[in-house]
């Protein structure tokens, strides 16, 4: 089946790649960017659906590289299709799925099924990442070549880190050779012990037990004295303090292969969100201090945060509606990834392209995706944005298989107005009939 | 007296000292004054509460708590039921939340609640329809407990403002420290804490107290020494290395004891580890109130539970 040649035209196009912002247009044919017209409006080819974008921001689509989905294993939680509608309504193109699953993805077979399951039901491209260790135990290294080879985009164990020094140099080593990008979730269970959130007068108020911020920067620190060892790729999944971002700048500076992504909860959240034991505010890593979160914002600014992530993690009311220290860590994130960060933008925090970059072509080039970029030739994965629409989040409008979303009634503004993957629409905001012609 | 005894408490819930004003504790505590008179006399109860079912769910094991709760309300004519996690269903895994709405069903006036998670108290208070009384919850409040403290502080020092009270011991795990904190600084009282450093909560020394890890130093001119359990599984080599070690830094004993105030008093909110955090002969001592402290506890119990019934339906 070939698609009609698509015309988005008088957008502003957001080209984070390169930095550049401003009027433009793209021509969409078989499912790749076939041109792009800065300024005047190009003549439509024959038989063209032509959209007039104004008032609306073209960028690639997101590209989430943090979402927990629950196919296998839990899909009363998350399925590939509910989670891929999920990320199509919040402008995200591609996401890379945990594995985090049941059985674990540990093995070229389970990446296959969740490969074949993604392309049958799914409306955005899912790229799984594969165990560091089998069953995610710690212990022994899974087949980094073999699961590349199936289709996995990178190694990760997920809601664990690994925490033995000899596994993890190993696996360092050896993921060397493949090219292999290893994403360590940085905490030391050790330290986090049971704590639940922040430590600090918050907790010690709430009668919660802390997780101290050493939690996540001796894991750091660690796993960059591997990385200068090994010289293995390393990229932190998630930093949530001003000192890992000290010690992520100092490694960078060193030239070591190292990178690092928070999450949006933790660059527009802090501590003070989880309010009276908010349990949609438990998160890992745990929602830090403001003096925090500022420094997350600067690092983003900076260039020392690579990527932002939804850490997408759908938990039920099983899970959730329980005490707080008894209740899971996790919120749901890949639908509502672009109106929290644009938070960010419209506080003057973060200009929109320095975002988008974040969002897209960073973690493109992370993975050496093709898509995540304007360019003639990348795939015709896009989203146009309504940066200034106001609205209050209903958990009830969400696609998510669960409802666990700490920006339930948040005020947000900017979201995804229509996304397209491969050139075909896969959503469109009820709001934005007005601008489809 | 001039001004009624009027009810002036205007909280639907006790899940908290947090959240109280001045006058909404010193109101309590002159209700709990009227509430010492009347437990002393031949004749004890009062029909405020007849007619009214009072359901005491007890999460954690208490026997001074739950039973000091239930003579409050049988004193007040309530109808109480024990319903302790033991026996009940919790413990099949139905959650706490199902275990509110179930108990909603049978129409109580009062739930009192001690669960160990911090938090929970508030959880189920949003699920019922009744009044909600938090007897502890995890390491964050036990708000009755504070109240009796001050009540005896009061009756034996005859005020609050400006005394020096000094809470000893495993402060980090302490939900009696916590309530005991917030209410002595809103009577005026001058708070220090004294402790391990691994028994102290992190940020403690934003809470407006005097922090001291020297007990020799911190007791120095105390008007009340505070003193706190050590749970059993607490004392060797998790937070502190031994029993031996913990008792001869922090343990209170008449050398310790002496670096007070003359007129210093002793309070503990039991069950006491003697020899642990108490020496036997201080909890026995002329300047221990640990025994009054258990009668305040029904007096500030049935305070509390008359001034929550004002706002019954029906009252």
């Amino acid at each position: 089946m070939t698609l009609r040649p698509l015309l988005l035209t008088n957008a502003t196009l957001c080209d984070a790649a390169n930095g550049r912002e401003a009027p433009g247009h793209v021509l969409v044919r078989e499912s790749r960017i076939a041109d792009i017209a800065w300024g005047e409006a190009p003549g439509a080819p024959e038989n063209c659906e032509t959209i007039d974008c104004a008032g609306l921001v073209l960028s690639p689509g997101l590209i989430d590289l943090r979402a927990f989905v629950g196919e296998p294993g839990a899909e009363h939680r998350e399925t590939l299709a509910s989670a891929s509608a999920a990320a199509a309504a919040g402008g995200v193109t591609t996401l890379v799925c945990m594995p985090d699953t049941n059985p674990v993805i540990d093995g070229p077979a389970i990446v296959d099924f969740v490969l074949r399951r993604a392309r049958d039901t799914a409306c955005v491209n899912v790229l799984p990442a594969a165990a560091i260790t089998k069953g995610l135990a710690g212990r022994e290294m899974t087949e980094f070549g073999l699961l590349q080879e199936a289709g996995a985009v990178a190694f990760t164990d997920g809601l664990k880190a690994v925490t033995n020094a000899q596994v993890m140099r190993r696996a360092l080593t050896y993921a060397r050779d493949f090219g292999a990008l290893l994403m360590q979730h940085v905490e030391e269970p050790d330290l986090v012990g049971d704590g639940v959130m922040n430590e600090g007068e918050m907790a010690s108020r709430l009668g919660l037990l802390g997780i101290p911020r050493e939690a996540e920067t001796v894991m750091l620190e660690r796993d960059i004295r591997l990385v200068r060892l090994t010289g293995a790729r390393y990229h932190a999944a998630m930093i949530s303090c001003a000192d890992s971002v000290e010690i992520v700048r100092r490694a960078k500076e060193d030239g070591l292969p190292v990178t690092c992504g928070a999450s949006v909860n933790n660059l527009v959240l802090n501590e003070g969100d989880i309010g009276h034991y908010r349990t949609f505010c438990r998160l890992s890593p745990p929602l830090r201090h403001e003096h925090d979160r500022l420094a997350l914002v600067a690092a983003l600014n900076e260039g020392v945060v690579d990527i932002v992530v939804s850490d997408h993690n759908p938990q039920d009311v099983e899970t959730k509606r329980l005490p707080f220290a008894e209740a899971a860590d996790g919120a749901l994130g890949i639908e509502t990834l672009l109106g929290a960060a644009m938070r960010l933008v419209h506080t003057g925090d973060v200009e929109l392209p320095k975002l988008l970059a974040a969002l897209t072509a960073n973690p493109a080039r992370l993975l050496g995706l093709e898509t995540g970029r304007l360019a003639v030739g990348a795939p015709a994965d896009l989203v146009l944005i309504d940066p200034d629409v106001p609205y209050v989040l209903d958990k009830r409008t969400l696609k998510s298989r669960s409802k666990n979303s700490p920006f339930d009634e948040a005020r947000l503004q900017g979201a995804a107005a229509m996304t397209f993957v491969g050139g075909r629409l896969v959503f469109r905001s009820a709001d934005s009939n007005s601008v489809a012609a | 007296m001039s001004t009624p005894a009027a009810p002036t408490f205007p909280h639907r819930h006790l899940l908290g000292i947090e959240g109280l004003s001045r006058p909404d504790i010193e109101a309590l505590l002159t209700r709990a004054d009227d509430a010492v008179a009347l437990s002393r006399q031949v004749e004890k109860k009062r029909s405020v509460l007849r007619g009214r079912t009072q359901i005491n769910l007890f999460f954690e094991p208490s026997t001074r708590t739950q039973s000091s709760f239930e003579l409050a309300g049988k004193r007040l004519g309530a109808d109480v039921m024990n319903m302790s996690v033991a026996s009940s269903s919790v413990k099949k895994g139905e959650t706490l939340i199902d275990t509110a709405a179930t108990l909603n069903a049978m129409h109580p006036d009062i739930i009192v609640v001690r669960h160990h998670s911090a938090g929970a108290v508030h959880l189920l208070a949003r699920k019922v329809d009744c009044a909600v009384v938090n007897a502890g919850d995890g390491a964050h409040e036990h708000p009755t407990q504070a109240l009796l403290d001050a009540l005896t502080i009061r009756r034996n020092k005859g005020r609050i403002e400006g005394l020096t009270v000094a809470i000893c011991g495993d402060v980090l795990h302490s939900r009696v420290a916590r309530s005991n904190i917030i209410l002595l600084q809103a009577l005026g009282a001058r708070v220090r804490v004294i402790g391990p450093s691994t028994l102290l909560p992190t940020g403690i020394g934003r809470f407006g107290v005097e922090v001291f890890t020297d007990m020799r130093k911190g007791l120095a001119g105390c008007d009340i020494v505070m003193m706190l359990r050590l749970q059993r599984e607490r004392m060797n080599g998790s937070f502190v290395p031994s029993v031996k070690e913990y008792f001869r830094y922090f343990g209170l004993d008449a050398e310790k004891l002496s670096l007070a105030a003359p007129d210093a008093l002793v309070m503990h909110p039991g069950p006491m580890n003697r020899g642990v955090e108490i020496a036997s002969d201080i909890a026995d001592g002329a300047q221990s109130l640990i025994r009054e402290q258990v009668e305040m506890g029904v007096a500030v119990r049935m305070a509390v539970l008359e001034a929550l019934a004002m706002h019954l339906p029906n009252a």
